[in-house]
């Protein structure tokens, strides 16, 4: 089992992502003046980063993970359920209904929970979920959603769109630690209950008929599975926005890379898409410093030549 | 010899109109029954009302006495196993990891597998030959391993009644046999009871002790293969003429088919 040393391998790379993100940055601070006056302040900043770069990586990545086993798809993403254009809708019509700030977060939130009832309950027929049925929900709420965005930023104009600029292409600029705790909770909460149904997520990978005569409840399952990723993908969005490519491809990379055994697989992907996303945010303001460059351009103009890579390899490393 | 399986007076389907209409068959210990019949005879259709993972519109199958539908689906798992036609079209899982699934049913909710389960799921690998694959990608394989590694994972359900559906179907002749005798002789040394489509008519008179005639999702014709491969029970049923004679070896019905245009 290559599992241990692939665990202590990613964990050895996740401190190290860590420390440069916390001394590299607009300033430059020493490792041993991290905690000296004035730094400290900085340092609490990058902290609170690198813990939603943690959260992002993970919960984007794992609820890939489940959405493409569960719905047997390789274009299955976190935000297949409309929760990235029900939560913009929901911040544009705050914006222009003149909503402080403060409340954004909020509207998103219960943008994406709206999105996923509406999108779950079209798939819906007799109580059961056909995979197809959702995914082409998904796709028209999304059309819909991001029309009548469009529609409203036309009409109202610029102010609107200034503020959806960070939700659309995601930052993790988090200023707020109450709301990064709060996030966290449905999150790592939500990884760990998904972990419980590895053995589940490995039988229904292999189809619903499969499972069944392996004693699982298959719809019952999928409901579950279903609602946990679409409240870690709602809790996400309101802290940083739309973040791509993490929840699409990483899954896919790790699959190639570890095997498709979901027991291996969660934890691993866990920590090697914090590893990637910390390392995104980090070039996100390095990169043109002051000026940040938002992070999901960069998780896919990095991410995509890796996947490239990978799949012309064609080989398990 | 107990009957293990009573389907009485089953119907279902998938749109408005039944496939199956009123099947009922008995299925004894130690059976080895094959299912035959034409394209969209219902035989499929049959096994999937049976094995409960497509639910059943009249009629009741009972285990043993015990109707299947009160039964905990688990409990249902680890009595009955189903091996389907197109089984591992999944991602790539290892064969161990594979053949491990097959504990699930034995399993309750949020227990990993003990020493015990990955014991037995060696156990069932070196019974099916294929303990060398067992680190190997499902991917890798060829038809015929991928075969024997898919009843491994049948029979680390530990299962007393085996369903398969087709299990020969994209395997040489060679495999073929290989796999039925496998089959075989887990009926006859294991005791494990076997229900199983099979297309060919000549492997079904060779390996079955009984046989149901599928026909429009009814039982056209069901015992022992003498009684059911008839060449009137073929021709009814199949529109095609054949022989019957006997096979040299076996003293079994051997079928010869009569190509047109002669």
């Amino acid at each position: 089992m290559y599992f241990k040393k692939r665990f202590v391998i990613l964990f050895l790379l996740l401190g190290l992502a860590i420390i440069f993100g916390l001394i590299k940055g607009a300033v430059n601070i020493p490792l041993s003046n991290l905690l000296l006056g004035d730094n400290r302040v900085i340092f609490n900043l990058r902290l609170l980063r690198i813990i939603a770069a943690i959260l992002v990586g993970s919960g984007l990545a794992v609820s890939g993970i489940v959405l493409q086993a569960i719905l047997r798809n390789p274009l299955a993403e976190p935000y297949l359920l409309g929760t990235s254009s029900g939560a913009g809708l929901a911040a544009v019509v705050a914006v222009i209904a003149g909503v402080s700030r403060i409340y954004l977060p909020l509207a998103a939130f219960l943008g994406a929970v709206l999105s996923i009832i509406i999108v779950y309950n079209l798939a819906r027929e007799r109580g059961i979920i056909a995979d197809q049925s959702l995914i082409l929900s998904g796709v028209i709420i999304s059309v819909v959603f991001s029309s009548i965005i469009v529609f409203l930023v036309s009409l109202f104009g610029n102010e609107a769109m200034h503020e959806m600029n960070w939700w659309l292409w995601g930052s993790l600029q988090v200023y707020d630690h109450k709301l990064i705790f709060l996030v966290a909770l449905p999150v790592v909460l939500g990884i760990c209950a998904i972990y419980l149904f590895s053995q589940d997520l490995n039988a229904i990978s292999m189809g619903e008929d499969e499972a069944k005569h392996l004693g699982i409840n298959t719809q019952a399952i999928k409901k579950i599975l279903i609602l946990i990723t679409a409240l870690i993908t709602a809790s996400l969005i309101c802290i940083c926005g739309i973040i791509g490519f993490v929840g699409l491809i990483v899954p896919h990379m790790m699959r190639m890379v570890v095997g498709p055994n979901h027991k291996i697989l969660i934890p691993l992907t866990c920590l090697a898409a914090s590893v990637f996303v910390v390392l995104c945010d980090l070039l996100s303001r390095t990169l043109f410093a002051p000026v940040e460059i938002p992070i999901g351009v960069i998780t896919a103009i990095i991410g995509a030549p890796v996947f490239i890579i990978l799949l012309k390899k064609g080989k398990r490393i | 010899m107990g009957i293990m399986l009573e389907i009485k007076n089953i119907s279902g389907g998938y749109y408005k109109e039944n496939i199956i209409k009123g099947i009922s068959l008995d299925v004894t210990r130690g059976d080895f029954l094959v299912v035959i019949g034409p394209n969209g005879s219902g035989k499929t259709t049959l096994l999937r009302l049976v094995t409960r993972a497509l639910p059943l519109r009249k009629g009741e199958v009972l285990y043993k006495g015990q109707d299947t539908l009160h039964m905990n689906l688990k409990e249902f798992c680890r009595r009955i196993a189903f091996v389907s036609q197109d089984a591992s079209t999944g991602f790539s899982f290892t064969v161990m990891e594979l053949v491990l699934m097959g504990r699930i049913p034995h399993l309750k909710r949020l227990q990993f597998e003990s020493k015990r389960d990955i014991e037995i799921a060696r156990e069932k690998l070196m019974l099916t030959d294929t303990f060398s694959l067992k680190d190997k990608r499902m991917d890798e394989l060829s038809a015929g391993e991928r075969q024997r590694v898919i009843i491994a994972r049948a029979l680390a359900q530990e299962p007393e009644l085996l369903f398969l559906d087709e299990p020969t179907s994209h395997l040489d002749i060679g495999h073929q046999i290989q796999a039925l005798d496998l089959l075989k002789k887990l009926n006859r040394r294991n005791g494990l009871t076997i229900v199983m489509i099979l297309h060919d008519l000549n492997l079904a008179a060779a390996y079955a002790n009984r046989i149901a005639l599928l026909d429009k999702g009814v039982i056209f014709k069901a015992g022992t293969p003498e009684e059911v491969l008839t060449y009137q029970n073929i021709e009814a049923v199949y529109k095609t003429i054949v022989l019957v004679g006997k096979n040299p070896v076996t003293g079994k019905p051997n079928l010869v088919l009569v190509p047109g245009e002669n």
